[in-house]
């Protein structure tokens, strides 16, 4: 069992997963935010793989992005900081990219780098659910790296199912129709696609992404899921804050977690 | 060997459909669908109707005597640029909108580079009164400003597209970017053989016109329905792609692909995506295109705007790696050269993308009796502002 899968057995309920760009604001910044975000109390990092044309990203972390690879951050560079946060953290870690930063690396190769530094498990939206179970299950079973699948308000029942069967962490429920980043309308009709698919009973645990940003919508979440990610808005935080990195996550993650009176 | 698209959207190795989850409804019905309306009766006489009246099809099938003299073989030119609103582009966009339709769509979004498939798209969403937003790289509005004007007095909208290098590649991610959070109501029309499958085989079928035509044409001019060689320029390849369709599997067809080099393959500044390329993922397409060693898009250029992409179609990527087609390369020197030589000797003012092509001319062997057909994809009025910049150049007193 790996840690993503140890944590979903401990806990089911607010799972908080916190996203950021590996590698921005400064590029040494990773391994502070990660264990600060441990300390904190998120329960699952996501650490974004900064890529130059993210497709499914909006502005915020396409800036992001950009300013990561303009501090010269690379695959590599995030694997051995992940090696290095594993010699104070066991929090479980995720990398998110785009299906051709893998290739480009070699996919084995990537694999086996991503374990070797302790990351426990990836989601790479672009890369088909057909495509994982032919050519990569296996190998991601090997490497003991788990995978999370995306639903989202357009996807079939039975897509549904698939990527429930296939996600090995858990199911990335994506709250509407959008790029990352914007703000989440609680409609009619995203309480209804969130209902069904409470009401399906899927076997993986699930979080919710997409315009989660504070203890409202995070909370909102929790009631169709058993926890909720925060990525653009966190990631702002990060860019807008006067105080230290360590004290800008502490109280970001606070913020989440107890209500403001 | 095949070089049509398989059942999963691939030509060999390259191609398919590489998408977050967020746009698989869409390409999934499209991908379901865009055949039975293609060959529904009804929709071939929709678009047949179209092409004839609205776009004034077929489009002639030029002998060009002296450009033919000065090359050493029979040189045909295949004017695309004659068709309504100057390029190519029309014949897809007017298929797509069809299918827009078809498919209940009310909103059109479009990536434009050199703005020729924006003012296409733009003219049949005023055709069919849909709402048309498109979006092109700011550099591109810059160089290309007579087409912004037309898109917009079409009564399209155009989104400058600020993010990358702020041309076609970037357009593109914008475009598909709205499409995420615009799912229901809006169609993407993609303006060249690129993207996820089944865009670069919808969008080849489309644009196939121009090879059905030549077919007859050339039986009626020089007695035999096929040439020996067929030029055309590559961005995303649709023009070349329609040109080469029928023949794919004609091996007395040689097929000659010009990519745009920039200032010169090795410089640094250069789009010539076969020789600079390896195999990767781009808009949703497995083919080759401009990386870094760790997976990042490099930042093409071009003089022009409708060249300036890293990537080229999965069908032209498996031609290219299968020796199917030769590639050639014309820097922004000589694409510019031979704009100004067929306008002074054929009387024709070619797109700048186009006039890549013709560059390729004189480094071709042809033999005196070799037909040749060179794909004229649009013409030049978009980009005088460009040539002005050289007439005192190539000024002949
Ligand atoms: C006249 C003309 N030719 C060629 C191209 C390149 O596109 P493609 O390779 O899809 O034909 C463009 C693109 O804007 C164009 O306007």
């Amino acid at each position: 069992m790996n840690r993503i899968q140890s944590l979903f057995q401990r806990k089911n309920k607010e799972v908080l997963n916190i996203y950021f760009t590996a590698g921005h604001p400064t590029k040494e910044s990773i391994q502070d935010i990660v264990l600060q975000l441990d300390s904190s109390g998120a329960d699952l990092i996501e650490l974004g793989m900064p890529y130059s044309d993210p497709l499914a990203d909006g502005p915020t972390i396409q800036e992001s992005s950009q300013k990561a690879l303009a501090n010269g951050v690379t695959l590599s560079y995030i694997f051995e900081q992940v090696a290095l946060i594993r010699e104070h953290s066991e929090i479980p870690i995720i990398m998110m990219g785009y299906y051709n930063q893998m290739l480009q690396f070699g996919e084995q190769k990537f694999l086996e780098a991503a374990q070797k530094a302790g990351v426990d498990g990836l989601i790479i939206p672009d890369m088909p659910m057909y495509m994982y179970e032919e050519h990569y299950q296996h190998m991601f079973q090997q490497n003991n790296i788990t995978i999370s699948f995306l639903v989202t308000p357009e996807t079939s029942k039975e897509r549904i199912l698939q990527a429930d069967r296939l996600s090995s962490a858990f199911l990335y429920i994506v709250s509407q129709s959008s790029i990352t980043g914007t703000a989440s309308k609680a409609t009619e009709a995203q309480k209804s696609y969130l209902n069904t698919l409470k009401e399906l009973d899927l076997k993986s645990p699930s979080l919710i992404g997409f315009g989660i940003k504070d203890y409202d919508s995070f909370h909102h979440a929790c009631q169709y899921a058993n926890g909720a990610i925060i990525g653009s808005a966190f990631i702002k935080k990060l860019e807008s804050s006067d105080l230290p990195i360590k004290e800008t996550v502490d109280q970001f993650v606070k913020k989440i977690r107890i209500p403001v009176s | 060997m095949n070089y049509h698209v398989d059942e999963r959207g691939f030509y060999g190795e390259f191609g398919g459909a590489f998408i977050p989850e967020m746009l698989h409804g869409n390409i999934e019905k499209l991908r379901n669908q865009y055949l039975l309306h293609m060959e529904d009766p009804s929709f071939k006489d929709e678009f047949d109707a179209l092409m004839k009246d609205y776009v004034g099809r077929p489009s002639p099938l030029y002998f060009a005597p002296r450009l033919s003299d000065k090359y050493g073989a029979k040189i045909y030119l295949k004017r695309e640029d004659l068709n309504h609103t100057g390029a190519h582009k029309i014949n897809n966009t007017i298929g797509q909108i069809l299918l827009a339709k078809r498919l209940g769509k009310t909103r059109i979004i479009a990536e434009t580079g050199a703005g020729q498939h924006g003012v296409a798209t733009a003219t049949v969403c005023a055709l069919m009164g849909l709402r048309c937003i498109v979006y092109m790289g700011s550099v591109d509005i810059q160089r290309q400003a007579p087409n912004v004007a037309r898109m917009r007095m079409l009564g399209a909208e155009v989104r400058p597209a600020e993010s990358g290098s702020k041309t076609l590649k970037d357009a593109t991610n914008e475009a598909i970017r709205d499409w995420i959070n615009n799912p229901v109501e809006t169609h993407y029309i993609i303006g060249s053989v690129v993207g996820p499958h089944p865009y670069p085989d919808m969008v080849a079928r489309f644009q196939s016109v121009i090879s059905e035509e030549m077919k007859w044409q050339l039986q009626h001019q020089e007695g035999r329905d096929y040439p020996d060689y067929i030029m055309a320029c590559v961005g995303g390849g649709s023009n070349a792609a329609g040109a080469i369709y029928h023949y794919l599997d004609d091996d007395r067809v040689q097929i000659v692909l010009t990519e745009a080099a920039g200032k010169g393959i090795d410089t640094g500044e250069s789009a010539a995506t076969s020789v600079l390329g390896s195999k990767g993922i781009i808009h949703g397409s497995k083919t080759l295109l401009m990386q870094t060693d760790d997976g990042q898009i490099i930042e093409p250029y071009s003089i022009s705007a409708g060249l300036d992409y890293p990537g080229i179609g999965p069908m032209h990527a498996h031609l290219i790696h299968t020796k199917r087609a030769i590639v050639q390369y014309a820097t922004d020197d000589e694409a510019i050269k031979a704009a100004f030589e067929l306008s002074r000797i054929e009387g024709i003012i070619p797109a700048l993308e186009t006039a890549h092509s013709f560059a390729s001319l004189e480094k071709m062997k042809f033999n005196k009796e070799d037909v040749v057909v060179i794909n004229l994809s649009g013409r030049g009025d978009k980009d005088l502002a460009t040539y002005i910049e050289y007439l005192n150049d190539f000024s002949q007193s």
